[in-house]
């Protein structure tokens, strides 16, 4: 059944494709004519059927519990303003038949006991779709919006996950299968010894009960991680389904493929049942010069003068407002103590001095002015062509191990997925390595071919009746 | 005083509240109970399609912070394996009861002792949303130690129910529903956190939205403290609708502070008289402004083609289940005619809405809707079907819109 590529003689991967609602970020363009609400429940109505025409993995919401911040006031020049994660994807899940349905959801600022059972809600209401991305905060900032505040050490937060994950499939495992008997003549509704105690004690959690729910279709939901660090990808490699990356290079993909993969086997898994799925851009036209062209249209649209100028500020550290955006550089030095300024945002580079000593550089080698230099340092898409171009990108990218597929991140709210599901999902299709319909009835884990991990619940005592 | 003090009091409002297979302990046993489908989306969307084609006005969806016990302030027995256990996330229900109906007002239970209160605000919001204008949501405060070790970090000493009037006990009630009068307070203002009005999409400045339109909220109380604002713009109703069961003093104040309607559970009409009086006399000594608070009376039903068979009906579940049904509504065993004239009577005694909680379903509810429902119509005191699809739930309860408590303070 597995076909073969005729040159490698290998067998031909799958892609696999998740899209990401584009909602609260600085990817999202609103000043477009044809940006929409982000918030309206049609905008997610549409981005969910699109989606599913297109036969996509699962849909992918992203989540942040606190406004961001810049220099000390609500940040307003992004797109700002979402909804609930678990309860936007339990609305979806009603309007879906067969996609996955994917959240971030923090588990600092949750309870175990709490969100094991959200999850476990969400997995029987969509008949198996659930996926739940693991993160982790160490920001006091966000805690403020919470009972618990919620400080964590920074080097503790995959102890917390970890252990957050341990007791939530505790909970799930906790009811035997077949549980529920509902046999109305013999007045039993439960199976004899069918509820196992939940009795968990460690550093982060202690939890002692029972769980509220029968076995979920998948059991465990899926679980996805988007650490990048050594212990990020160990804990990616011993609890997570997906890993969603941001090696979209293709040498660097390959590498971070290869030794993700390798701490899989690590842990005595399957090396399939971990898929890696870097977040990429896309921007489509008929030629090759018509999606350059749309691309830095695009670009000029996500980095706004006054985007620009914030997104220098961070590093610098002070106000630079009175700058020129299409001038140069400022000729102050930054002002290391205050760097960092705009909060709620994960930061990828935490040593501003070198960054700002290498924009300089950048930006002087090449004659770029402030607003160029930060499109050329944050506005780059990943994959831009016409659709054939696009396909056989992913696909070198898929069958290269330079990944399993992608997170595909539109730039519209919220019709940024037409035109990808249009015309490159037949052009992946064509080529045999995506699917052309859902199996019947199929599950998130059965999309991505990922198992789950062997549970651990009560053996059940069947009575006879 | 007459308790009918807002303008549409000639018009009685319905409410169902669904709760496992109903609400008889036995009823999951029932020959049309469909026990099997109690954790699957479907069973509860045929219910809710159920209502809203009835032309109620609101449902509510019971849930707590664990499984069901036998008695409310048992403990969890495993072994209990006679009787319905486990249920869906009622706020995650709602939400996706949402998208398949229609005008019906979608009401979940929330737990305000254990969840964050930002999530509960941001997730009644969202259901506003999915459902456009259709959200609500019915606090419930939980002391039950079984639940608390859940989370691993309070305890609570087991209820003395039978002194609950005593000292401590109203102690302890009066600290748990301070907290949940905080957490209803913390999802209020951060339901006006964001104006209406605050997303400009302003391209010659470059700003999406004007932060000044966004508002901390600053909230500080004895058991939590919440930053602000709220990461979910206004929802469309602006204040979703704040539901509340009671049966007591403290209960009614919580409810003249921060509910919009109030469930309560009269035995008789004199009851019906004389708990209306009280909850007046909370919203006086809570000096509530506004609206008065919607009164509506909750009644359990069973209904069959005759007194006798509903009698019979009550008095088989009651066999199964091995006691008598006990609860803290009144219990109508009859005819549709005889639950109607009953709801005819409250009304005329004073009752805004009445919730009916079915004893079994989706028995009694089909019967409610087929049965009752119609003789009510014919007695003119419903609204008419043809109300507006697009009509937000604080409109078919007859409130007046919301207005933002920010926009308040900038007139000021």
């Amino acid at each position: 059944m597995t076909a073969t590529d005729p040159i490698t003689g290998k067998p031909i991967k799958q892609v696999h494709l998740a899209a990401h609602f584009p909602g609260v970020n600085s990817t999202t363009v609103w000043s477009d004519p044809a940006s929409g609400s982000q918030i309206d429940f049609d905008s997610f109505e549409h981005f969910a059927a699109t989606a599913e025409r297109g036969k996509f993995d699962y849909l992918f919401l992203a989540e942040g519990l606190r406004l961001r911040e810049h220099r000390g006031h609500i940040h307003d020049l992004d797109v700002v303003g979402r909804p609930n994660t678990l309860a936007i994807l339990a609305a979806l899940a009603a309007i879906t038949q067969h996609i996955g349905l994917v959240g971030t959801l923090s588990s600092t600022f949750n309870e175990p006991y709490e969100l094991a059972r959200q999850l476990q809600t969400l997995d029987l209401l969509s008949g198996g779709r659930a996926g739940w991305n693991v993160v982790t905060s160490s920001d006091a900032f966000t805690g403020a919006n919470f009972r618990r505040g919620g400080f964590l050490e920074y080097a503790d937060r995959y102890v917390r996950s970890g252990e957050f994950i341990a007791t939530a499939r505790e909970l799930w495992d906790s009811w035997a299968d077949g549980a529920v008997v509902a046999d109305k003549a013999a007045g039993r509704f439960l199976a004899d010894d069918a509820l196992g105690l939940v009795d968990h004690h460690g550093p982060q959690f202690d939890v002692t009960g029972y769980g509220t729910l029968p076995r979920s279709p998948q059991g465990h939901p899926v679980i996805v991680q988007a650490g990048d660090s050594s212990d990020g990808r160990d804990f990616a490699a011993r609890d997570a389904e997906v890993i969603f990356s941001r090696h979209s290079e293709f040498e660097d993909g390959r590498a971070f493929y290869e030794d993700v993969k390798s701490r899989v086997e690590a842990n005595g898994r399957n090396r399939d049942d971990l898929k890696i799925l870097p977040a990429v851009t896309f921007v489509l036209g008929d030629t090759a010069e018509e999606a350059a062209e749309r691309s830095r249209h695009i670009t000029l649209q996500q980095v706004s003068p006054q985007t620009a100028i914030a997104f220098l500020e961070q590093v610098w550290g002070r106000d630079l407002s009175a700058y020129d955006p299409d001038g140069p550089l400022p000729d102050v030095e930054p002002e290391l103590a205050a760097a960092s300024v705009t909060r709620g945002r994960v930061r990828h580079d935490r040593d501003v001095a070198a960054t700002a000593q290498k924009w300089r550089e950048l930006a002087e080698a090449e004659n770029l002015s402030i607003r160029e230099l930060v499109i050329r340092v944050s506005g780059r898409h990943s994959f831009v062509g016409t659709p054939q171009h696009v396909a056989e990108e992913i696909n070198r990218y898929v069958q290269g191990d330079a990944s399993d597929g992608f997170v595909i991140v539109g730039h519209l709210s919220p019709t940024g997925l037409d035109e990808f599901t249009d015309t490159v999902i037949p052009e992946l299709q064509e080529r045999g390595v995506f699917r052309t319909e859902y199996p019947e009835g199929g599950t998130l884990r059965e999309l991505l071919g990922v198992r789950p991990p062997v549970a651990q619940h009560p053996a059940l005592v069947t009575s006879s009746s | 005083m007459t308790p009918s003090s807002h303008g549409a009091a000639a018009r009685l409002d319905l409410g169902v509240a669904l709760n496992d297979a109903g609400w008889h302990p036995a009823a999951w046993r029932a020959e049309s109970a469909r026990p099997a489908e109690l954790f699957t989306g479907r069973y509860w969307a045929d219910l809710a399609r159920t209502a809203d084609d009835a032309g109620f006005e609101l449902l509510t969806i019971e849930d707590a912070f664990g499984l069901q016990t036998r008695s409310p302030f048992g403990a969890v027995d495993p072994a209990d394996t006679d009787q319905v256990r486990g249920r869906l996330d009622a706020v995650l229900l709602a939400n996706w009861l949402a998208p398949v109906t229609k005008r019906i007002g979608l009401i979940p239970t929330v737990n305000t002792t254990h969840t964050e209160p930002f999530h509960v605000s941001t997730a009644i919001a969202t259901l506003d949303y999915a459902s456009r204008g259709r959200a609500g949501v019915r606090p419930v405060a939980s002391a039950k130690p079984h639940e608390a070790a859940h989370v691993g970090r309070r305890t609570f000493p087991e209820f003395d129910v039978a002194n609950y009037a005593g000292p401590e006990a109203q102690a302890l009630i009066s600290e748990w529903f301070g907290e949940a009068a905080d957490a209803i307070e913390v999802a209020r203002r951060l339901w006006d956190s964001w104006q209406d009005d605050a997303i400009i999409r302003d391209r010659a400045t470059g700003r999406f939205i004007d932060r000044d339109r966004l508002h901390y909220i600053d909230f500080e109380g004895a058991h939590f403290s919440v930053k602000g604002p709220s990461i979910v713009p206004r929802p469309p109703q602006g204040q979703p609708v704040v539901a509340l069961l009671a049966h007591q003093r403290i209960p009614y104040e919580l409810a003249a502070r921060q509910g919009d309607v109030v469930f309560i559970t009269p035995h008789d009409d004199a009851q019906l008289a004389s708990i209306t009086a009280e909850v007046r006399d909370a919203e006086t000594r809570v000096e509530r402004v506004g609206e008065p608070l919607r009164v509506w009376a909750d009644l359990v039903v069973l209904i069959e083609e005759t007194t006798d068979a509903a009698q019979t009906a009550l008095a088989h579940l009651d066999g199964l289940a091995g006691d008598p049904f006990a609860s803290d509504a009144l219990i109508v065993s009859d005819t549709a005619e005889g639950v109607a004239e009953r709801l005819l009577a409250w009304h005329a005694a004073g009752a805004e809405g009445i919730r009916l909680r079915p004893a079994r379903l989706p028995l009694d509810l089909d019967r409610i809707a087929q049965g009752v429902v119609p003789l009510l119509d014919a007695a003119g005191v419903r609204s008419p079907r043809a109300d507006d699809p697009a009509a937000t739930l604080r409109a078919r309860l007859g409130l007046p819109a919301a207005v933002n408590r920010y926009e308040i303070e900038e007139v000021a």
